[in-house]
Parts: structure tokens; sequence; C-alpha cells
């Protein structure tokens, strides 16, 4: 079967059968389904051949595009060492492999996926796991290799992301909250049941039964205190003996202070406990907790250099190419990059020139020529032909590594901040020792019999539950909001931060630009001419001529005499009887401004025609949200790149914002940490490797990505491209949440006030705690959560 | 009333069962995946079939 290539003008909106873009240059049509390009089409051969259609009439237009792939050969995974860290399971004729596969994202996906059998007989079974985009593949060895398995994967359009440590710390799922919320709230309905016969008032005679309830209670009550409020009781012995009073200390006092009253009651037959109260309590702090811990398994917001590298590479052994880990490389090997590979090390030019984007690394959107002998950093993509390379340094002593070995790297993030609730905790904790204080010294003058009852009833009652919950609730509330409009943060204390912020940084390339370039022309061309200039720049590997050839819809079918390149100036080429020439203003005769570092001339038997030029694309909404943040907070501006676009950059943003270009990426981390040191809560807006210091040094590092799927380095938070112009909203939101929280604090105060009242006078019986206690979480929880859904409502529609 | 101690003994004899039975379900991994599992159910089991279709063929 072989598809026809047809011209279609660009206006025609086509969309493309296999993964529903647009076909933006060319059209290829086979059997009635148009296609986007030939990696598109030969997806649907496969799968045609193979009976495998149905997947089109699960979802529609369900597949990858396959037009920015590059091709990888997987051959490494067939290495003894590699495959057995990456398998999950081997023997002589069955083995299971675990392939984190970003790209799933339909119900067509999982068919296909779990379907694979049918396209090798090799494969014995697949399934997926569509929340955690994982597909575990069982398959015989005899039959086909581990990278055959990855390669068919990939020709799919699944590419499997394999990382060596990746590989091993698929995470488990922690099954453990679950499984505590589930057993507290076993025990709490149950004792709930058994105390109702003392609460409605049974007959005095079955005193036995009364008895036998509470005993039972007592026994239920103790998976509930030794399990599932563990966690309490732990952090705060821990934060004892820190010195430092959080939310957990009262929780615990105020636990223990429960369970050993209620235990007294029982075991001195004096009443029947709070044990109700005591189980219903840890049931709804776990509650809150399960509700905070909302992760985005598929996404990763812990990637570092590492990830960014490839696994393997190809190193010359005794003349032969063979690859090997990129961590095993050591000082003088020789190794082969090709076209699209990142560079793994510190290394010189081997063999022929080379054209480096180091847009990666550095933030510099234009490719650096370099040539035989010229040292390159590791981290540079190679574009263009297969270059051989020496490695100078081990990777992990290279220049862009090194990054790593900054101490923020190495400190834990949490520790540099005190939450709200913690102070609120704190203060708190002296109100209710002071209260049990002076209650303790009341009671002891009045009736010294009666002291422990009632101090132990106020430590009860001022256990803080329903302000514990206000936080988790608030910050899981707004954690969903935020990712229901494409922000992922990596968890819920990154709202409170992002409240506090009071200054933007932002990143240029890729975040205030796009990474892409754009290509205009200026000037005149017939569309035959266009088609011969198409023809002339494919035939260069130069960076700039792909970005032309890539901007020319028109094919023109005329053979090319002649061609030629002469470095640094241009490409030549005789093509329907016409001299072209492409590229430098010199080169191709043109005598105008010389200020032309990113244009390329045509020019036609000798007469200039016009000029490329190549710009990179400011992102749609920046200038939106620039202009809502200008008023509000300083705004800066860190890049990588050269100040040739500083004149645009003015543009784009006010007048007092301060630019700073050609800086690296240690410079970026330093200038964070600076903005600090004056006191200033910063938010780092970024996406590149390069940015990977300043995001961890930021109190909020914020990683902007057009395609979740693809890598992202650490940071806090994940924002899609497209949402960029609402993060003022969310800015805003996450002040409001800090607003709701403080509320919520007033009202669960209001009730422990109510149920204080009642401890030290002395009145605090079993019912009351069990009705007051469920109530003031109930409030707080159902307030937080309509705040939460009210305000963000309105604020996100606002903008529409 | 003696009787009600013997049926508290079953209920919660029974509830224990289901609790472990829970617990046991999800560490064996059912609620991992709440989506696939959804959707795999409706997928037409031709596998079979098609697979006989293509063996005669050749």
């Amino acid at each position: 079967m072989r598809g026809t290539i047809k011209d279609v003008s660009p206006f025609i909106d086509i969309k493309c059968y296999h993964c529903g873009l647009p076909c933006e240059d060319n059209v290829i049509t086979l059997g009635g389904n148009s296609f986007c390009c030939s990696g598109c089409k030969t997806v649907y051969e496969i799968l045609s051949e193979n009976n495998l259609c149905e997947y089109y009439e699960l979802d529609k237009a369900p597949g990858v595009s396959l037009r920015h792939v590059s091709e990888e050969s997987y051959g490494y995974l067939d290495e003894p060492q590699v495959r057995k860290k990456v398998l999950a399971f081997a023997s002589y004729s069955f083995n299971r492999v675990q392939f984190s596969v970003p790209s799933i994202h339909c119900i067509s996906c999982i068919w296909l996926l779990e379907n694979l059998q049918r396209l090798n007989e090799g494969l014995i079974k697949s399934e997926v796991n569509f929340s955690r985009k994982q597909v575990t593949i069982d398959f015989n060895p005899s039959k086909v290799s581990l990278g055959a398995v990855a390669r068919l994967l990939a020709s799919l359009g699944y590419a499997p992301s394999i990382t060596l440590e990746g590989q091993e710390t698929i995470r488990p799922i922690n099954h453990s909250l679950i499984t505590k919320l589930a057993i507290a709230g076993f025990c709490f309905g149950n004792i709930m049941l058994l105390s109702f016969p003392e609460y409605l008032g049974v007959d005095e005679t079955d005193h036995r039964l009364k008895l036998f309830f509470s005993y039972l209670n007592l026994f239920l009550v103790l998976p509930v205190i030794l399990y599932s409020a563990r966690d309490y009781f732990i952090a705060a012995w821990k934060s004892y003996k820190l010195k430092q009073i959080n939310i957990d200390v009262p929780i615990a006092v105020g636990l223990a202070a429960l369970f050993l009253r209620s235990g007294y009651d029982i075991l001195s037959h004096s009443g029947p406990g709070y044990l109700d109260s005591l189980s219903g309590l840890v049931f709804f702090l776990l509650i809150g907790r399960w509700f905070q811990s909302k992760t985005y398994d598929s996404l990763s917001f812990d990637r570092d250099y590492k990830s960014y590298f490839p696994l393997t590479i190809n190193k010359r052994i005794k003349e032969e190419w063979k690859p090997i880990l990129v961590y095993d490389l050591q000082k003088g090997d020789v190794i082969r990059v090709r076209n699209m590979e990142i560079i793994p090390a510190d290394c010189y030019i081997h063999s022929a020139e080379a054209f480096i984007d180091y847009s990666f690394v550095s933030g510099e959107s234009k490719p650096v020529y370099a040539t035989i002998g010229d040292f390159i950093y590791g981290g540079g993509r190679l574009l263009g032909k297969p270059v051989e390379f020496i490695v100078e340094k081990k990777i992990s002593q290279s220049h862009l590594t090194s990054l790593w070995n900054n101490e923020v790297f190495h400190k834990t993030e949490e520790s540099r901040y005190r939450k709200i609730i913690d102070k609120a905790a704190q203060k708190f904790t002296w109100a209710v020792m002071g209260l049990s204080a002076i209650t303790a010294s009341y009671w002891w003058l009045v009736a010294p019999s009666q002291m422990w009852l009632v101090v132990t009833s106020v430590l009860m009652v001022a256990c803080p539950c329903a302000l514990a919950l206000a936080a988790p609730f608030t910050f899981g509330n707004m954690l969903r909001v935020f990712g229901r409009n494409g922000f992922y943060l990596k968890n819920a204390d990154v709202i409170e931060r992002l409240a506090a912020i009071n200054s933007v940084v932002f990143d240029k390339t890729g975040t205030v630009t796009h990474g892409a370039s754009e290509i205009k022309f200026t000037g005149h061309l017939t569309n035959e001419e266009l088609g011969w200039v198409k023809t002339l720049a494919n035939s260069s590997t130069h960076p700039f001529s792909q970005l032309v050839s890539k901007s020319i819809s028109t094919e023109s079918l005329a053979p090319i005499i002649n061609f030629s390149e002469i470095p640094s100036k241009g490409v030549e080429g005789v093509i329907a009887n016409h001299l072209i020439r492409l590229g430098s203003p010199f080169f191709t005769g043109f005598d105008g401004e010389q200020n032309s570092k990113s244009k390329v001339f045509v020019s036609i038997d000798g007469l200039v025609r016009g000029h490329f030029s190549i710009e990179t694309s400011v992102r749609s909404g920046m200038q939106v949200l620039i202009s809502k943040l200008s008023s509000k907070i300083p705004m800066y501006l860190l890049s990588g790149d050269h100040g040739l676009e500083e004149e645009r950059m003015k543009n784009i943003f006010p007048s007092n914002t301060k630019m700073y270009f050609n800086q690296t990426p240690l410079e970026k981390l330093h200038f964070i940490s600076n903005l600090q040191y004056n006191g200033f809560r910063v938010m780092m807006v970024g996406d590149g490797l390069n940015d990977s210091g300043a995001l961890k040094q930021s109190d909020v590092g914020i990683a902007v990505a057009d395609d979740t799927a693809v890598f992202t380095p650490a940071s806090d938070g994940i924002l899609k491209g497209e949402q960029l112009q609402n993060l003022n909203q969310f800015i805003k939101l996450s002040k409001y949440a800090i607003i709701i929280l403080k509320v919520a604090f007033g009202i669960s105060f209001m009730y422990n006030l109510i149920a204080l009242g009642f401890a030290v006078s002395g009145h605090l019986s079993p019912l009351t705690a069990a009705i007051l206690m469920p109530i003031s979480s109930v409030s707080v929880v159902g307030f937080s959560t309509l705040a939460v859904n009210w305000v963000s409502r309105n604020q996100l529609n606002k903008k529409n | 009333m003696e009787i009600i101690i013997l049926l508290i003994f079953i209920s919660l004899a029974i509830a224990i069962a289901f609790l472990v039975a829970f617990v046991w379900n999800m560490r064996s991994g059912q609620y991992d995946d709440t989506y696939g599992p959804s959707v795999r159910m409706l997928f037409e089991d031709k596998k079979k079939e098609k697979a006989d279709i293509k063996t005669s063929k050749k």
C-alpha cells in the first residue's frame, strides 16, 4: 500500500484520521482517510493489516501524532545488564515488563495496548493502568526481545519513557492511609452503634449488658488508637523533640486524654467513656488527610537532569559501535550522537562539524555552530548529521550537572516555611495549657477529687479536630479546582506559599516565548519558486534551512543540480534552470542593512527576492497576564539568551521590569536567592532544564508545559501552556483560600469555646461530646468546601 | 436479653469479614485504576474469531 501526496490549500481544514491534528504541509490519503504525516499513515497500515481498526471506532482520531518523534532503536534494552534492571520478572520463557507510557490518553489507547498480542506472537498479555499511564506486558523472550517490544510500542506512537531510576522505583501505591481510614471508619460505626443504648437510657436492671457494651467498645477502639491514629502520636513526639509545636501536638494530647479517661471510666465502672467521640475524631482527621493527599500520579514533579539524558549512547569499541550506559562513559571514550539526540557529557568534536541547540541548557534559542576540536557542553541537542565526540568529563562532573551539587538540591523544602496551621496550633496549645492550669487550680480548691476529671475533659474538648480539618479541606478543594483548570500542584502546601508571593520571575525561552521558532517571509515569490526554495532548503541540514523548508507548504518535483553548501554562508543549487541561493545577505548579493542575524535571504538568478525572518513567537496569553500582573507585583525577566530580543521583550513587559540576559543556570539560581535575601517571596516561572536551579530555589517554582506528558523539571507545580494567562487568577484564588482558612479557624474555635464551657464547669457528658465533635467537624468541612467552590467559580468565570 | 450478646458477636464477625475483604482487595490493587476496567468491559471480545479468519486466509 502506498499513499499519494497531493497539494492542498492551507485554508481547507483537513484533520488527520489517526491523530486528529490539522494536516499542515501535505495530506496523505489512504483508503479514503487523510493523514498528516507518514508516521500516522504507517500506524494505520499496521492496524488495518491486523484487523485492529476497531481502534478508530472507539474514539475519534485517537492516535498520537508521530510528527515530532525521533526514532529510537531501543537496542540497548537487549543488553543483559540493562534488561535486568528494566524487567519486573524474568524466567526462561516468560518475562514481565512495566513501561510508563505518557501518551496513553483515551479508550482506544487501552484497547490497542491490550490487544498487542495480535501484532506479535511473542507477546502473551498486556494490561493498561490508565490512571498511572502504565502498561504491563508479559512476553516470551525466546520469541521476541525486550527491545522489539519497546520498538513495537514506539512504532504505534506509544513510546515508553525509560529511565533506569524510574524503572526501579515505579512508585508502589501507598495503601496504608486508606487502610487506616477503613479501620477507623469501621470501628467508629460499631462503637457508635454500641453506644446508643447508653444514650437512649437502657434500663438500670441491664447493668451487665451496659458493661458488656463498654468493654466491647474498649476492645474496638484499640485498633483505632494503636494503628489508625499512630501517625499523630509519632508526629507529636517528633515535634516535641524538635521543641516545635505543630498541630499534631494538641491532637495527640486530646486523643490520649480521651483514651485514658474513657479507659479509666470503663474499668472503674463509673461511666461509658467517650470512645465514640475518640474514634469519630480519628476517622474525620484521616478523611482530611486523605482528601489532601490528591496526587497527579502521571505527572512527575521531581525529575532531575538524569531524566533528560539518553540512557545509552553508541560508543566505539574496537571499530564497532556498541550501546553503553551513559553513566559508564569515561574520559577519552569516542561516542556517536545522531540527529536530535542529546550530547550526554562535556566533550570535544571528533569528526565533521555540527550545529548544537543549547536551548535546553541555557535558553539560548539559536543553534551554535561548532567544528572539529571545539569543546561542547553536555546537554546540547545535536542537529543534523551524526557526529563523533570524544568525552572529556564524566557525566556527573560536567558543566551542566554541577548545578545539582548546589545545596538547594539537598535540603528539604518544607522546613523553610512555617505553615499558618502551625502558627495557629502554637497559640492554641498555649491557650489550652493555660486554661487547664487555671481550671485545675480552681477545682483543686473547690473539689480536689473532681480535679483530674475536669482537667481531662478540658484537654479532650480542646482537641483541635475541626481546626486540623480546615486546612486539608480548603487546600484540597483548591488543589482540585486548579487541577481542573490545567494547573497541577505537587501538594496542597504549595497553595499557602503561592498566596504569599510578592515578586514573579519569568524565564524567556519556552515561557514568555515558545521554544519553537516562527518563520515569516518578506518579499515576493511565486508558488512555483517557493517549491524550488523548499527543495533547496530540504537538501541542507542547517537548522535554518530545515526551518525554512518546514514553513513552505508547496512541493516542487523539479530535481536539484549542482547543490553545494558553503559553511557559514549558505546553500545554492540549480533547479529548473534557475540558480537559487539561500543564505547570508553577502552570499545572496543583498546590499541593504547588514543587521540580519536571524534572516535568511533568497536570490534567484542573482536577484534578491526577499528574506525569511526567524523569530520565536510570544505565547498567547502572555500579554494578558503581564498587563494583569504589572500593577500588582514586581516582575523580572531572566534569559539565557543573548540580548538580541531585548527590544521585543521591552514592548511586552512594563517599562520598570528588570531584564537580564546571558544568564547561566547558576546565575539564575543566585538571582532568586538574592531576591529572597532582600525579603521577597519569589515565584519562578520557567520551563527548561536551565531553570531547574531557579525553580528549586524559588518559593514557588512553576514549570510551564504545553504537553504534560513531556519532561518538566523539578518544580512545585506544572502549568499548562494555554493556561498561562490565568496565572494571575490562580494567585488570587490562593489568597482567597487563606481567607477561607482563617474563617474556618474562627468557626472551629467557636465550637471549642462552647465545648470548653461545658468542660470547665464539669458538665461534659459523653453525649454532649458525641454531639458537639461531629457537628464542629462537619460544619468546618462544609463551610470550606462550599466557600472554595463558590469563590473559584466566581473568579474563573470573571475572566471570560 | 442474653441472646443479644450472641447476635452482636455474629454481626461483628460478619462486619469484620467485610473489612478484611476490603483491605485485601485494596492491597491486591483492585482500586488502583478506576477508569480502565470501566471501559475494558465494553470492548467486544472478537479476538479469537478474528484470529481464525486471519489464519484461514493464509
